[in-house]
C-alpha cells in the first residue's frame, strides 16, 4: 500500500492513486456486506430461538406433557397424544423408510456403477424434490381412499416415502468410503458377495449410515403438510395404526391458526418440546460422528 | 535362516475345518441378495412412478372439465363447481420471486463470506448455525411468523413501505401485516440455508489455482473472488439459486399461516394471497364433491411436474461445476 | 501331505489388454515359490488368477486351467467361493477388516463361513496367532483392540493369521512386505520359512534378495508371460535366459 502511494507524483499517478482508493473501497464494501448478509441471516434465527424459549419455557410443565387436549374454553390439557402420536407415526415411516433407503443405497454403491445406477441416483435426488404436501395427496390415495377413513398408517406411508433419498443417499456414500481392499480381504477368505456386503462393508460403514438415518429422521419429525390429511389429527389418546391420529407438528398448526389463546400458548410449548426433539438428535449425531472417527484410531 | 524367537507350533489340520472347507454353498443366496437390492433400487423409480400416476388419475375429472383453460381461469368457485388455478399460480410465482429477491443475496453473501472471508474459528459455528436454520421445521416458522414476525410488518415496515415505496403500486392497501410481503420474508428465511450451502459446495469446487491466479495479478481480495472464483461458479450458483426456487415453490405451511389464504391476483404485495401448496393444504379435507377434490388434486399435480423441472435443471447445474465440466454460462 | 498346483496355458485380460499369456507351471507342494519381474509384467495378475480374485473386477477374463491339488480351480461345477476358502491370500497393503476387533479380524473366515463352535473358535484363532508371531503382542486385547489400531508390520501379521486360521493349503502372498519397515519385513520372511514346512507358498516380490533369502523355486515374469521358472539358486546364479539375466544384474525394471 505505501509502496503504491508514494510510487508516482505526476498525473498518471495521481490517477492510480485514485483507482488504488476506488478499488480498496470496493472491497472493503463488499467484505462489510458479506458480514451484513451473515448479521441478517443470524438474526431471524437469534429471534426465532429465543422467542420459543421465551414463550413456550413456562408451558412445559408435567400436566402438558401428560395429559391430552382440554375441550375449547377449558384451561389445562396438553399434548400427550400428540407426542404419542409423532412416535407411532415417525415408527411406521422409519419400518419403511429405512429397509428401502439402506436397500436403495447398498444397490447403488455395490450394484448400480452403470447407467441404470445412474439413473435411479437421478431418480432419489428428483423424488427428494417434491414437495411434501404432493407426497401427502399420494399417500392419501393410496391408503386412505382405499381404507376409506385416516390412519396413522397413512401418516407413516407419506413420511416413509420422504425418508428414503435421504437415507439412500447417506447409506451409498458410506458404502462409496469402505475400500475396495477391505471387500477383497472378505472375499479372499472365501466369503460370498452378499454375505461380504452386510457383514463386512455395511458393518463397516454402519456408524455413518446410522446418522444418515438418525438426521432422515429428525428432518420428517418436523414435516406437518403430508400429515394434513392422510394421519388427519385427534383430540384423543391412541396409538391405533388404522385411526386418524394426533401428531406433534399437525398440533401446533392447529393451535396456532385457532383463535384461542389458550391455544397459542400451548402450540409455542409444543413448538419447543418439537425443536428440541429435533435440535437434540442433531446434535447427539455430531457428537457421536466426532468422537466415532477419533474412536477407529484409538 | 530362521532369527531368534520360539518356532510355531506346527499346524495341526483340523479335521472339522476339512470338513467346513469343502462345504460349498449355493450361488442362491448371492443372487437372492442381488435382486433384492435390485428391487430396492427399482422401488425408487417405482415410488416415483407411481405419485405421477396417482396424482393423474386422481384429476383426470378436473382434467376432462376444465382442459387448459384449468390454468389460466381466476375463478375458485366451490359452490358452483367452477375452478381456475391461476390465482394459485400467480401467489406461488409472486411469493418465490419475493423470496428469492431477499434470499439470493443474503444466501450468496453468507456462502462467500464463509468459504473466503471468514477466520478459522468462526467458520464451525456459522455453518452449523446455517444447518439449524435448515432443521427449523416449517410450522415452526409459521408460529413465529403470525405471532412474531406479522404484527412487525403490520406495525412498523408496511405503513413505513407503503409511505416511502407506494408510488411503485407494489405497496397498497391496508397493513393487514398478512399477505404476500409476509410469506416470501418467511419463504426467503427459509430458502437461505439451500442457496448458502450449495453456494458453499459450489464455491468450495473452484480449483485453489483460480484464486492464486487472479492474487498474483495483484487484485484485492473483492477482485480475486469475482474474478477468481464467482466467475467460474456462475453456473453453480445459479444451480443452488434454482433449487433455492424449487423449495420454495413446494413450500406449505409457513405459507399458508401467513399469506391470508384469498384466492385473488392482486398488484400490490401486501395484498393476502394464495400459492398452490396452500389451497390444497387448507381445502383437501373440506373439498365436497368429486370435483372439487380432482381440482385440488390437478393443482398437486402441477405443482409436482414443475419442481421436478425446476429440481433438475438445478442439479444439473450444479453438476457441471462440482464434477469439473467445463462450465459455459452464456449471460441471457 | 502338501497340495501342488498345476498351471496349464492361462491367459487373462483387462477388458481388451491381455495381461497374461499362455502361462504353465508346476508349483512344488509344501515349499516356497517366488514369482518376480519388473512393474506391470504380471505377477499380481498371475497370483490373481489362483484363487480367482481376478475375476472380482470388472470386464475381466480368464481362460486355460489351474488345478490345486485335486481341485480344478476353473472347472465348471466348481463355485469361486470354495476355491477362495482352500487358498489363503495375504495383500500388499495391510487390510484387516477396520470395525473389528483383532479376535473378530482372525475368526472372521470361520465365522463369516458359518463356523459356530465358540470353544473351537477360541482356539483356532490363539493357533493362528501363534503361527503368525503374533500371540504374544496382542493377546491381552484381542476383543478390545480394533484390528485398524495395529502398527502396520502387526496388522500384516494379523492379516497372516487370519488367512491361515481358515487352514488353507496354498497361501498366496502379493508382495507382503513391500508396504513396511525392514525389521517388520524380516519377521514376515521368518515365518515364510516356517510356514513353508507344512504351506504351500506363492510370494509375489520385487525385492529379489527377498526371493533368494526365502523361495526355492523362482519364475521370472516379462509382459505378461513367464520366461523362466526354475531352482531359485539357478536363477539367479546362472540364468537361461538373457532377459532373466537383465532382470537381475538391474538392467531395467
Amino acid at each position: 500500500m505505501a509502496f503504491q502511494r508514494g510510487s508516482m507524483r505526476n498525473k498518471a499517478g495521481a490517477r492510480s492513486e485514485q483507482i488504488s482508493w476506488m478499488r480498496r473501497f470496493e472491497d472493503h464494501l463488499f467484505t462489510a456486506l458479506a458480514v451484513a448478509a451473515v448479521l441478517l441471516v443470524l438474526l431471524p434465527l437469534a429471534a426465532i430461538f429465543a422467542d420459543l424459549l421465551k414463550r413456550g419455557i413456562g408451558s412445559i410443565n408435567w400436566a402438558f406433557l401428560t395429559r391430552t387436549p382440554a375441550p375449547v374454553g377449558v384451561p389445562g390439557g396438553g399434548m400427550a397424544n400428540a407426542i404419542l402420536g409423532s412416535g407411532v407415526i415417525l415408527g411406521i415411516a422409519s419400518a419403511i423408510g429405512v429397509p428401502l433407503g439402506i436397500g436403495a443405497g447398498v444397490f447403488l454403491s455395490e450394484y448400480g456403477r452403470n447407467r441404470f445406477g445412474d439413473a435411479i441416483r437421478f431418480t432419489a435426488d428428483v423424488l427428494n424434490g417434491v414437495p411434501s404436501i404432493v407426497i401427502g395427496i399420494v399417500a392419501y390415495s393410496l391408503v386412505v381412499l382405499r381404507q376409506r377413513h385416516f390412519s396413522a398408517l397413512a401418516g407413516g406411508v407419506a413420511l416413509g416415502i420422504m425418508m428414503v433419498p435421504t437415507i439412500t443417499r447417506a447409506t451409498e456414500e458410506m458404502l462409496l468410503l469402505v475400500p475396495v481392499s477391505v471387500r477383497e480381504a472378505a472375499l479372499g477368505l472365501g466369503i460370498s458377495r452378499w454375505r461380504t456386503t452386510v457383514s463386512v462393508t455395511l458393518r463397516t460403514s454402519a456408524a455413518g449410515i446410522i446418522t444418515g438415518i438418525m438426521l432422515a429422521f429428525a428432518r420428517v419429525a418436523g414435516e406437518t403438510a403430508p400429515l394434513l390429511f392422510t394421519a388427519f389429527g385427534s383430540q384423543f389418546w391412541s396409538s391405533n395404526i388404522n385411526q386418524p391420529i394426533a401428531a406433534l407438528p399437525l398440533q401446533i398448526f392447529v393451535y396456532a391458526i385457532s383463535p384461542y389463546d389458550e391455544w397459542h400458548r400451548q402450540a409455542w410449548a409444543g413448538a419447543l418440546v418439537l425443536i428440541a426433539l429435533i435440535v437434540g438428535t442433531i446434535a447427539v449425531v455430531r457428537l457421536v460422528a466426532s468422537r466415532g472417527m477419533m474412536k477407529g484410531t484409538a | 535362516m530362521p532369527m531368534g524367537g520360539p518356532p510355531p507350533p506346527p499346524p495341526q489340520r483340523a479335521p472339522e475345518l476339512a470338513r467346513f472347507r469343502m462345504r460349498t454353498g449355493s450361488r442362491l443366496p448371492d443372487e437372492t441378495f442381488r435382486y433384492a437390492m435390485i428391487a430396492c433400487g427399482l422401488s425408487v423409480a417405482v415410488v416415483l412412478g407411481l405419485i405421477f400416476y396417482e396424482l393423474v388419475v386422481n384429476s383426470r375429472l378436473s382434467l376432462h372439465q376444465f382442459g387448459w383453460r384449468f390454468f389460466v381461469s381466476q375463478t375458485w368457485d366451490p359452490v358452483n363447481d367452477h375452478f381456475g388455478a391461476l390465482p394459485f399460480i400467480y401467489g406461488t410465482i409472486v411469493s418465490s420471486i419475493v423470496a428469492l429477491v431477499l434470499a439470493v443475496p443474503l444466501g450468496v453473501g453468507v456462502a462467500l463470506f464463509i468459504t473466503e472471508m471468514c477466520p478459522q474459528r468462526l467458520r464451525g459455528i456459522l455453518s452449523f448455525s446455517t444447518e439449524l436454520l435448515a432443521a427449523i421445521p416449517s410450522v415452526i416458522y409459521g408460529l413465529w411468523a403470525i405471532f412474531v414476525l406479522v404484527p412487525i410488518l403490520r406495525l412498523y415496515i408496511e405503513p413505513g413501505l407503503m409511505r416511502y415505496f407506494g408510488w411503485t403500486g407494489l405497496f397498497e392497501g391496508p397493513p393487514y401485516g398478512i399477505g404476500m410481503l409476509a410469506a416470501g420474508i418467511v419463504l426467503a428465511i427459509m430458502v437461505v440455508p439451500i442457496i448458502s450451502s450449495l453456494t458453499r459446495e459450489v464455491l468450495s469446487a473452484v480449483p485453489r489455482n483460480q484464486r492464486e491466479a487472479a492474487l498474483a495479478l495483484g487484485s484485492t481480495r473483492w477482485e480475486m473472488i469475482r474474478i477468481g472464483v464467482l466467475r467460474n461458479a456462475r453456473a453453480g450458483i445459479l444451480g443452488a439459486v434454482i433449487l433455492g426456487l424449487g423449495r420454495a415453490l413446494g413450500e406449505t405451511m409457513a405459507v399458508t399461516m401467513v399469506i391470508g389464504n384469498r384466492p385473488e391476483i392482486a398488484k400490490s404485495l401486501l395484498a393476502p394471497g394464495y400459492t398452490m401448496a396452500s389451497v390444497i393444504a387448507n381445502e383437501f379435507t373440506e373439498a365436497t364433491g368429486r370435483l372439487y377434490l380432482s381440482a385440488l388434486v390437478e393443482i398437486g399435480l402441477a405443482l409436482f411436474l414443475v419442481t421436478i423441472v425446476v429440481n433438475a435443471l438445478a442439479r444439473l447445474l450444479v453438476w457441471s461445476v462440482t464434477r469439473g465440466l467445463p462450465a459455459r454460462v452464456h449471460a441471457q | 501331505m502338501g497340495v501342488g498346483i498345476e498351471v496349464e496355458s492361462l491367459n487373462a485380460w483387462f477388458g481388451a489388454t491381455q495381461a497374461l499369456q499362455d502361462i504353465g507351471m508346476h508349483i512344488a507342494p509344501n515349499h516356497a515359490t517366488a514369482i518376480i519381474g519388473p512393474s506391470g509384467c504380471g505377477k499380481s495378475t498371475f497370483v490373481r488368477c489362483l484363487n480367482r480374485m481376478h475375476e472380482t473386477l470388472p470386464e475381466t477374463r480368464v481362460t486355460g486351467k489351474v488345478r490345486i491339488g485335486e481341485m480344478e480351480v476353473y472347472g465348471d461345477g466348481t463355485p469361486a467361493v470354495l476355491v477362495r476358502r482352500q487358498v489363503g491370500m495375504v495383500f500388499q497393503k495391510p487390510n484387516p477388516f477396520p470395525a473389528m476387533s483383532i479376535y473378530d479380524n482372525v475368526a472372521a473366515g470361520l465365522k463369516l463361513n458359518g463356523f459356530r463352535d465358540r470353544r473351537k473358535l477360541d482356539e483356532i484363532v490363539e493357533r493362528s496367532l501363534r503361527m503368525a508371531a503374533l500371540w504374544d503382542e496382542v493377546k491381552d486385547a484381542l476383543k478390545k483392540k480394533s484390528g485398524a489400531s495395529l502398527s502396520g508390520g502387526q496388522q500384516q501379521r494379523l492379516c497372516i493369521a487370519r488367512a491361515l486360521a481358515v487352514e488353507p493349503n496354498v497361501l498366496l502372498m502379493d508382495e507382503p512386505a513391500s508396504a513396511l519397515d525392514p525389521i517388520s519385513t524380516g519377521k514376515i520372511e521368518d515365518l515364510i520359512f516356517q510356514l513353508k514346512e507344512n504351506y504351500t507358498i506363492v510370494i509375489v516380490t520385487h525385492n529379489m534378495q527377498q526371493a533368494a533369502r526365502v523361495a526355492e523355486f523362482t519364475g521370472f515374469f516379462l509382459l505378461g508371460r513367464l520366461i523362466e521358472f526354475d531352482k531359485t539358486e539357478k536363477i539367479f546364479t546362472n540364468p537361461s535366459d538373457k532377459r532373466t539375466e537383465d532382470y537381475i544384474t538391474g538392467r531395467f525394471g
